[in-house]
């Protein structure tokens, strides 16, 4: 945590919560087909609400963007005006889209659940690690058959 | 009143990849040594890949931008100015706490670029005279590497080679088939036990501090055998600036302790270790009447001359697994591109850094912002197709030194301490950007005969201004240079500097082995010469 944060600072009220869910939600929805949460999901949100840290000041400047897009409050919009809105924020504020992207990606993608669906143990890497293979070192007799590249210092 | 501590014989200031390396050589002098450094001991068991929220950790606290962390030790530096943004670690390991431990020497031909190719200037010392000092620091860093790469002149390997995994051998069929130079990166990163240190376990984090303690970082290298050998190393404490006396001779240094008290630290030997920005700005903040353009500035080039080495990368998407996040992120290097062709239409060139896959929200975040990923319901099966699938290179190009490329100091900011911040002024070369848009093309074709698809570019790379060189460049002409031959300011002949400002130019290769190479050499030169050393 950044030394110069308080909790006043990164918390979202009521209704900036509403817009993030709502956003967190249409960029990553639930899928029944991979059997996974969205990431409006209670506790993914959850973790994405309390983890904006550095980030809470660009978030609540994109949140009030998009509500002011939609006149007013994103989450009031009819499903189709959110669709329209969001995409028209996408264009206009990419980095700012970059900020939720990165704040929602950061907790949804060290859900358990997630992790189980793409292959991944959920746990930390350390001190267990990963194997890698050693791969074909004789692939290497080409580039030393070719000889010396560099030249001298003269 | 400021606190005025006993005399020492030599101070310096940071305790990164050089400073390890210059306590550690003077040691055996048994002269009186203490080193100031601005930041605390990291702790590897609160590194991120000791926690399941590895990714998002290496995003705040582990961030490599020092504006973004915002922590007690790190100072602001306003990049506002450059296209690429400045990446360190203030604590004591300096970068390597940070690194991708990718440790390629400089080419013989680097030191002698006004010679061979007609720019910049030669350095005043060759690939000859540093090459024991190479050896010894990969000794001490501890190297794995395959001995008998044909862009090097012979050097022997300490450990052997990180592995080639599925994507070093992807990757080396393409180049293969191209007919292209590539080799398994020389790599600081212990392959087995190695005094001391334990093996690499794969844990894919190296840029945000090794768990497993078996990046050769100096904190672990360095750092513990120069404090048996009773150099003294007080953290927390950050120097403010230089004092001269009348003779032109360094007293000592000023510096706020960990606890926020002012004091003076005299000293007969001062021996700057802050890296390419934090030394000018220390040089530059030391402005007194008898130097008013900052303290070893009458050369005028304190902060000018400033070298970033530009990147671009280039990363593609494979229809089958490969390592994925497991490994040592770095994994080959290619050399292809690195000596002037005068068929191109640049001078100079750059190597290849070839590099594995990322975890899942890195993919997930990269992917949305290259377009790969949309909203919605698409998220998931795009997500699928890019996540350990994905494999690339970033191309490290020569920039050549341009005195317009600087650092000052910004009137408008300073640290918690009041010491004014580092401003970064830094503009692309035409030659530069040509030497990117080659090794995009050239990257993208071995992309492609690799069998990628959704293949990406960033160029310049934004948040990779990791290698901070030239800003107070040695040579043997006190007009055209800060240091000599061995690393004594013109000026003031107390005073030394042994980071990355000295180089002369960047060559195309990462520079922490050149960097260690140099301290060792320059600390080599002070026991030598300790009789007449500020003659
Ligand atoms: C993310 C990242 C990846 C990298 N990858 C590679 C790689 O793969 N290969 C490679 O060769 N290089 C790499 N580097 C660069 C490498 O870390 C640097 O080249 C190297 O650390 C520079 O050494 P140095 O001694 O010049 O400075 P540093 O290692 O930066 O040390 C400077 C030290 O001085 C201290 N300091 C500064 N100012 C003060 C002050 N006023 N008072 C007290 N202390 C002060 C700092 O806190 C710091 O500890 C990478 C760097 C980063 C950040
Ligand atoms: S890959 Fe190896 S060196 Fe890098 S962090 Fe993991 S264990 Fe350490």
């Amino acid at each position: 945590m950044s030394g110069t944060k308080t909790k006043a600072d990164t918390e979202l009220s009521a209704a900036e919560l509403d817009t993030l869910r709502l956003i967190a939600g249409h960029m990553i929805p639930a899928s029944s087909r991979h059997g996974i949460p969205g990431a409006d999901d209670p506790a993914i949100f959850a973790d994405i609400s309390g983890s904006l840290d550095r980030d809470a000041s660009c978030v609540r400047e994109a949140l009030a963007l998009a509500d002011g897009l939609a006149g007013g409050r994103l989450a009031q919009a009819d499903p189709a005006a959110q669709m329209r809105t969001l995409a028209r924020f996408k264009a206009a504020y990419p980095a700012l889209a970059g900020t939720i992207e990165s704040v929602v990606a950061r907790c949804y993608y060290r859900d358990k659940r997630v992790l189980e669906s793409i292959g991944m143990e959920p746990r930390a890497p350390f001190p267990e690690g990963y194997a890698v293979e050693q791969g074909d070192w004789s692939l290497l007799d080409p580039v030393r058959a070719r000889g010396r590249i560099y030249r001298d210092g003269g | 009143m400021v606190a005025r501590n006993d005399p020492v014989d030599v101070v310096i200031i940071g305790a990164g990849a050089s400073g390890a390396a210059v306590a550690w050589a003077l040691a055996d002098t048994r002269m009186q040594i203490v080193c100031l450094e601005q930041g605390g001991w990291p702790d590897p068991s609160r590194f991120p890949s000791a926690s399941l929220d590895w990714e998002a950790q290496s995003m705040d606290d582990y961030a490599i931008s020092p504006n973004r962390r915002d922590l007690p030790e790190d100072y602001p530096i306003n990049d506002d100015d450059s296209p690429i943004k400045i990446a360190n670690y203030n604590g004591v390991g300096g970068g390597t706490v940070f690194y991708a431990a990718h440790f390629p020497r400089l080419h013989p031909s680097d030191f002698r670029v006004r010679s061979l190719d007609g720019v910049a200037d030669d350095w005043p010392l060759d690939y000859q005279t540093l090459e024991p000092y190479y050896a010894l620091n990969d000794q001490m860093m501890g190297i794995a590497a395959l001995a008998g790469d044909p862009a090097y002149p012979e050097k022997a390997a300490v450990m052997p080679p990180i592995p080639l995994g599925r994507t070093g051998e992807r990757l080396g069929q393409a180049m293969n088939g191209l007919g292209w130079h590539w080799w398994p990166s020389d790599a600081a990163i212990a392959t087995h036990e190695y005094e001391g240190r334990a093996p690499c376990i794969n844990l894919g984090q190296c840029g945000s501090g090794c768990a497993q303690g078996a990046k050769a970082s100096a904190d672990v290298t360095y750092w513990p055998q120069a404090i048996r050998s009773r150099i003294e190393l007080r953290t927390r404490c950050r120097v403010s600036r230089i004092e001269a006396d009348d003779q032109d001779m360094a007293t000592g240094v000023h510096y706020v302790d960990e606890n926020g008290h002012e004091r003076f630290q005299p000293a007969q030997i001062v021996i700057m270790a802050c890296n390419g920005v934090g030394t000018p700005r220390i040089l530059l903040n030391s402005a007194s009447g008898r130097f008013p353009d900052g303290l070893a500035n009458s050369s005028g080039l304190v902060g000018k001359n400033l070298m970033l080495h530009p990147y671009a990368q280039i990363r593609g998407h494979f229809d089958e697994p490969l390592d994925g996040y497991r490994g040592p992120p770095i994994c080959t290097w290619s050399m292809e591109f690195y000596e002037t062709d005068p068929s191109r239409d640049f001078v100079r060139g750059y190597c290849f850094q070839f590099s594995r896959g990322l975890g899942p929200a890195r993919t997930a975040i990269n992917g949305m912002a290259d377009g790969l990923m949309p909203w919605g319901e698409g998220h998931h099966d795009a997500f699928r197709r890019l996540f350990e699938r994905s494999a690339g290179m970033v191309s490290i190009c020569e920039d050549l030194p341009e005195e317009t490329n600087r650092v000052t100091l910004d009137p408008g900011r300073s640290d918690r301490d009041g010491v004014p911040a580092p401003r970064i002024t830094y503009r692309l070369s035409d030659n530069t950007r040509k030497m990117l848009d080659h090794s995009i093309a050239r990257g993208t074709e071995i992309l492609k005969a690799a069998g990628a698809r959704d293949i990406t570019v960033k160029s310049p790379l934004p948040y990779a201004g990791w290698h901070l060189l030239g800003t107070a460049r040695m040579g043997a002409d006190p007009d055209r240079s800060v240091v000599n031959e061995w690393g004594r300011s013109h000026d003031v002949k107390n005073l030394f500097i042994v980071d990355g400002s000295i180089f002369v130019t960047s060559g195309g290769v990462n520079p922490t082995s050149t960097i260690q190479a140099l301290a060792l050499y320059i600390a080599d030169q002070i026991k030598t010469r300790i009789y007449d050393l500020f003659d």
